[in-house]
């Protein structure tokens, strides 16, 4: 059968990784390519790489490390951070990105999911979205979830999918940072409308998270983290082993 | 020299640079040439079947193709796998190469158990087909390593060709092998270390 998946994220800015660096036994602990490298042998599923970067001189290094990172790590690699038309999918295609995730990309063009689906087919396509409770509802947040743009997210994902999104990565804005656990409300609610692979981000502090998730949570296919890998606070190799323990179907 | 057929469909980066990281000489190429001087030929593809399999007679190599399959190794990955068999049924019924005899048809109509989700996304278990251990496509893979699949439609009613399925819910074809023509439904190039050591033992076909 077909396993749960463990994906780091990788925040890149400026060509360096940020958000919660603090690993031991890297020669530079920041250095993306370094990082994937590090994530390939511990026995990560998948790599998604966030671009971060507001400038052109950022872009075109981001880029560049992307493509050294694909001439040498064969695992699935998602790219997201700026896709916001069909000329930034193939940039990210051409230096060797396996699947593509939009988020306010989407919001501000919604014909670019079926234009993107048509093009280089469902499973290149990857939905991300920034949900938050607001009296009682799930709302879409755009522009990295500063801004509430009102729109239901259970229906935004379902349409996102009808539209030819092949997966879902969703974030909660209210679990994330906090380390307590996946949103799995959210998650039940999203897996009941959407029946494509579901990604799970925000909350994940410790082993005990992700086997909640995948143990009682059988609509969620992945578990997507950064700090918790990154400071080695959660070991990927030992995470995964723990989880095969408790009867998942794990790839080691 | 290992030939890539580029036919204008999906990205060849990490297979071409998967085989190179073996140390094998690769060209990417849509020249007949480069296709009669390989020893081997890799045939990728994503997409959609009726646009990929337009695109491939569009360059004029599919009589090319044909021939060299008697004389050298191809192999065919994920949409480039499904190119090799009679006819598929994605979005209407298209003729593929015929060089494995079977159909390609939706993954959703066949499942047994309708709470897993199609595409089939992620890292599945090789099941080798008993008495094909030996194929030397699996001379350095064993039954049960892991591969990374992506996709709607399969392979079916191609038993007598199959080398190994993967399990969900029904036993899904992930290679198949007619005399010197193979085809994997999972992305060798995207298997890690296992999908790197089945591209070695095509190399030393």
């Amino acid at each position: 059968m077909i396993t749960k998946r463990i994906i780091p994220c990788l925040d890149v800015k400026n060509g360096r990784v940020v958000k919660g660096i603090n690993f031991e036994g890297l020669k530079d602990m920041a250095d993306p390519v370094e990082m994937a490298r590090f994530y390939n042998a511990a026995g990560a599923d998948e790599l998604v790489f966030y671009d971060i970067t507001a400038s052109v001189e950022g872009r075109t290094l981001f880029t560049d490390i992307l493509r050294r990172v694909a001439a040498e790590i064969f695992i699935p690699l998602t790219v997201g951070g700026g896709i916001n038309t069909l000329e930034d999918f193939d940039r990210v295609l051409k230096c060797g990105a396996d699947k593509v995730s939009v988020n306010s990309g989407a919001i501000k063009n919604p014909g670019l999911i079926p234009a993107a689906a048509q093009r280089y087919g469902d499973q290149c396509v990857v939905l991300s979205v920034d949900v938050k409770r607001v009296d009682g509802r799930f709302l879409v947040f755009a522009k990295g979830g500063r801004e509430n743009t009102g729109i239901d997210a259970l229906d935004w994902l379902e349409q996102g999918v009808k539209n030819g999104a092949g997966e879902l990565v969703v974030n909660s804005i209210d679990t994330d940072g906090v380390k307590n656990g996946f949103d799995l409300e959210l998650l039940d609610a999203v897996a009941k409308r959407c029946p494509v692979p579901i990604i799970a981000s925000g909350g994940a502090g410790a082993p005990e998270h992700f086997i909640e998730l995948f143990a009682n949570h059988p609509g969620v296919d992945a578990g997507l983290a950064a700090s918790i890998f990154h400071t080695k606070q959660v070991e990927i190799g030992a995470l995964k082993r723990t989880l095969r323990d408790h009867g998942i179907e794990m790839r080691l | 020299m290992i030939a890539i057929v580029d036919y204008g469909v999906g990205n060849l980066f990490s297979l071409a640079s998967s085989v190179k990281s073996l140390g094998a000489e690769v060209l990417v190429t849509h020249e007949a040439k480069d296709l009669e001087a390989a020893t081997h030929i890799l045939l990728p593809g994503v997409g959609a079947f009726a646009d990929a399999a337009a695109k491939l007679t569009a360059t004029g190599l599919v009589p090319v193709l044909r021939a060299q399959t008697q004389q050298k190794p191809l192999l065919g990955i994920c949409l480039g796998m499904q190119l090799l068999f009679d006819t598929s049924y994605e979005y209407g019924v298209h003729k593929g190469l015929g060089l494995v005899p079977g159909e390609v048809c939706p993954l959703a109509d066949d499942l047994k158990d309708p709470s897993l989700k199609v595409p089939h996304i992620g890292w599945n278990a090789l099941d080798i087909t008993p008495g094909r251990e030996s194929d030397p496509l699996f001379k350095y893979v064993k039954n049960g390593e892991y591969v990374y699949y992506v996709h709607s439609y399969y392979a079916k009613n191609c038993a007598a060709n199959t080398l190994a399925t993967s399990e969900y819910s029904i036993p899904v074809t992930g290679a198949v092998r007619q005399g010197l023509v193979y085809g994997t439904q999972f992305h060798p190039e995207k298997s890690g270390d296992t999908g790197l050591r089945l591209l070695r033992a095509f190399a030393e076909l």
